[in-house]
C-alpha cells in the first residue's frame, strides 16, 4: 500500500510503485482532471502540483513522492478557472486543467510576473487547438484578481529606469 | 656609501628599469577612430562568409545575452579571477566597435588589445583567434559592421586584487600568446588542416575541452584532457575521450550539425548552443572540423575496439538500488527503453551515452535535474527538467543507478556533491 496526499487529503492505494502519479490519480482516487496526452512529459496536459511546483504527473512515479503533497485542479482556489472562463480561453479544453495547475503556480510564487516571465513559465505546456493568446489573456486576468497583475516587459531598445 | 647602501640604490635601479620595460612593453598605442562605415560598402559575399564564421565561433554563444539586443553583450563569464563581461560588438560608434577600422579589429582578434590601447582580458579567446587568417578576419569584420547597433555599454569587469591591472595581461601575452596563423602540416590532407584552423582558430574548441592552469591559459600539455564550463563537464577529445563507440568523422560531422550523435549524446549544456550555431555553418567546414577533432581520438579506447557491445547489468543495478530501479522505471523508461518511440527516432540508447561513462557524474545529474531542449533549436522531444519532480536523495540514487547498470565503469563517489551543485 503507497499513502499520498492530494488536495489535503491522505489516501491509501494498491499500486505497484512505478505507477505514475497521473494514473493513480485518475484511476484509483477519480480525480479526472489532469488529462493523459502524450505520456511522455512533453505536452503538460498531466500537470499537477507537488507540494508548490508545477510538474508532468504521468512521469512522476508514485513511489517518488514521498511525503510531498500532490494538489490538483479540482482543489485550487476558482480564481483561475473563473478566469479561463470569462476569456473563454478553452476549445476542446483537453489542455486547460494543466494550464490552469501550471498558471496557479506561477502566481502563488508572483502575482506580478513580467509578461517574458508569465510566457516562459507556461511554455511548457501545449494546446493544440492554438488558444494561446486566451490562455496568456485569463493567466493576465486572474493575476488581476489575485491583487497583483502582470507587468508589461521594458520596451526593446528602451533604457532600464 | 655603505655596501648595503650600493646595494639598495642598485636594485632600485634594476627595479625601476624592469618596470620602464614592462611598460613600453605593455603599452599600446591606440588606433584612430574611423566613422562607422557604410554597411553597403562591404562586399556581400565576404559579409555572408563572416556569417558563417561568426556562426562557427559562435561569437554571440557570449555576446548576446538578450536575443533582441544580438551581439550587444553584457553576459556575465565567471573566471576564478572574478566576472568579465562580454563586450557590445555591434557597430555602434561609442558602446561597440562602430569606430573600430580593419586594422584595430585585426588587432584585438590576434593580439588581444583594444583599438584605444587597452590590453583586453584573454576570457575573448584571442589566444586562438590569432591562428585565424587573413581572410577569415576580414570576412569577420564585414560581418559584424553590417549588422544592426545597439547602445549600451557592457559593466565593467569585476575581477580580485592585481588582475584588475589590465597591464599585467600583457605578461601573460608573453608567456601564452602564439601569435599568427597557424603552419600547414604538410603530412596531413588539406581538409585536416582546414579543419585545425577552424577547430583552433575562430572554433577555439579547446577554449572549453582543455584544462586551464592557474593563470588560466590553456595546459597544453594537456591539450583536450576534458575540463569544467559553467558546471558542466566538456569531455576529452584526445585518447582520453570515454566514448564508448568511436567519433568517427561521420558521427561528429552529423553531432555538430544537429547536435544529436545516434551513438554518443544529445549536445547539452554550452555545447548545446555551441551545435546550434554550428547547424548555420556550411557542411563541407564542420565536416572539416569533425576529421580534425576525430583524428585527436584516434588513440581512444573506443576507436581500438572492433564492434563495442552496449552495456545493459539491469540484474545488478535493480539488486544494489532497488528504489531506483523503481524511479526509472516510471520516470525514465517510456522515453529510454528499447522500443519507447524516442528510441524510434534515432536516440542513443543509454549504454551509449557519453555522460554516464565520464569519470564525474556532473553531466549525467544535470542532464537529469535540468532536461534537454530539442538539438539543433528545432522542435522536436525535449528532456523534461526532473529537478522539480525527484528529490536530491532520489536524482542520487538514479544517477548510480544508471551508471551501475549502463557502464561497466566503477561508481561515482562524488553524486551527492554533483546534485547539490545542480540545484543551487
Amino acid at each position: 500500500m503507497i499513502t499520498l496526499t492530494v488536495n489535503g487529503q491522505a489516501h491509501q492505494v494498491d499500486v505497484d510503485p512505478d505507477t505514475p502519479l497521473l494514473y493513480v490519480l485518475r484511476n484509483d482516487l477519480e480525480l479526472n482532471a489532469a488529462k493523459f496526452g502524450c505520456g511522455l512529459g512533453q505536452c503538460g496536459a498531466c500537470t499537477v502540483l507537488l507540494d508548490d511546483k508545477p510538474v508532468f504527473s504521468c512521469l512522476v512515479p508514485v513511489a517518488a513522492l514521498g511525503a510531498r503533497k500532490v494538489r490538483t485542479l479540482e482543489g485550487l482556489p476558482k480564481t483561475l478557472p473563473a478566469a479561463f472562463e470569462a476569456e473563454q480561453a478553452a476549445q476542446c479544453g483537453y489542455c486547460i486543467a494543466g494550464m490552469i495547475v501550471r498558471a496557479q503556480a506561477l502566481l502563488e510564487r508572483n502575482p506580478r510576473p513580467t509578461e517574458k516571465e508569465m510566457r516562459t513559465h507556461m511554455a511548457p505546456n501545449l494546446c493544440r487547438c492554438g488558444t494561446h493568446m486566451r490562455i496568456l489573456r485569463a493567466v493576465r486576468r486572474a493575476a488581476e484578481a489575485m491583487g497583483g497583475g502582470v507587468r508589461e516587459e521594458a520596451r526593446i531598445g528602451a533604457e532600464e529606469k | 656609501m655603505t655596501r648595503g647602501g650600493a646595494l639598495a640604490v642598485g636594485i632600485v635601479f634594476v627595479c625601476a628599469a624592469g618596470a620602464v620595460a614592462a611598460i613600453a612593453f605593455a603599452w599600446h598605442p591606440a588606433i584612430d577612430e574611423i566613422t562607422p562605415p557604410a554597411p553597403g560598402s562591404f562586399d556581400r559575399y565576404l559579409v555572408a562568409e563572416g556569417e558563417d564564421l561568426a556562426n562557427l565561433g559562435n561569437c554571440a554563444g557570449c555576446h548576446t545575452s538578450e536575443p533582441s539586443r544580438p551581439l550587444a553583450g553584457g553576459r556575465a563569464l565567471d573566471t576564478p579571477f572574478g566576472k568579465v563581461f562580454a563586450t557590445n560588438i555591434t557597430p555602434q560608434a561609442d558602446d561597440g566597435i562602430g569606430a573600430w577600422s580593419s586594422e584595430a579589429f585585426g588587432r584585438a582578434m590576434r593580439r588581444g588589445i583594444a583599438r584605444d590601447g587597452r590590453q583586453l582580458y584573454p576570457a575573448f579567446p584571442y589566444d586562438h583567434f590569432t591562428h585565424a587568417t587573413d581572410h577569415q578576419i576580414a570576412a569577420l569584420y564585414a560581418w559584424l559592421m553590417t549588422r544592426r547597433p545597439i547602445a549600451g555599454r557592457a559593466p565593467e569587469p569585476q575581477l580580485a586584487g592585481i588582475f584588475a591591472f589590465r597591464p599585467l595581461v600583457a605578461a601573460w601575452n608573453l608567456l601564452y600568446l602564439d601569435e599568427g596563423p597557424l603552419p600547414t602540416d604538410g603530412s596531413r590532407p588539406s581538409q585536416w588542416n582546414r579543419g585545425r584552423v577552424l577547430a583552433e582558430g575562430l572554433g577555439h574548441c579547446s577554449g572549453c575541452h582543455t584544462p586551464r592552469d592557474r593563470f588560466g591559459a590553456e595546459d597544453v600539455a594537456r591539450a583536450y584532457d576534458g575540463a569544467w564550463t559553467e558546471g558542466w563537464y566538456a569531455p576529452p577529445l584526445n585518447a582520453h575521450s570515454p566514448a564508448v563507440q568511436p567519433w568517427t568523422p561521420e558521427e561528429l560531422q552529423t553531432y555538430l550539425h544537429t547536435g544529436l550523435a545516434p551513438h554518443h549524446a544529445a549536445a547539452a549544456g554550452p555545447m548545446a548552443s555551441v551545435t546550434r550555431a554550428l547547424a548555420q555553418v556550411p557542411e563541407e567546414d564542420v565536416r572539416a572540423i569533425a576529421v580534425y577533432i576525430s583524428s585527436l581520438m584516434a588513440d581512444a579506447p573506443a576507436s581500438k575496439q572492433d564492434k563495442p557491445q552496449p552495456v545493459d547489468r539491469l540484474a545488478v543495478a535493480q539488486q544494489q538500488h532497488p528504489e531506483a530501479a523503481t524511479l526509472y522505471a516510471g520516470a525514465c523508461a517510456t522515453c529510454h527503453d528499447p522500443g519507447a518511440p524516442m528510441m524510434q527516432q534515432g536516440r542513443p540508447v543509454l549504454s551509449w551515452a557519453t555522460p554516464l561513462h565520464e569519470a564525474s557524474p556532473h553531466d549525467t545529474v544535470r542532464v537529469i535535474m535540468q532536461g534537454l531542449t530539442p538539438p539543433g533549436g528545432s522542435s522536436g522531444p525535449t528532456m523534461p527538467a526532473y529537478a522539480d519532480m525527484l528529490s536530491d536523495q532520489q536524482v542520487q540514487d538514479l544517477a548510480a543507478y544508471l551508471r551501475t547498470r549502463f557502464t561497466d565503469k566503477p561508481a561515482w563517489s562524488d553524486v551527492p556533491a554533483a546534485v547539490a551543485e545542480a540545484r543551487k
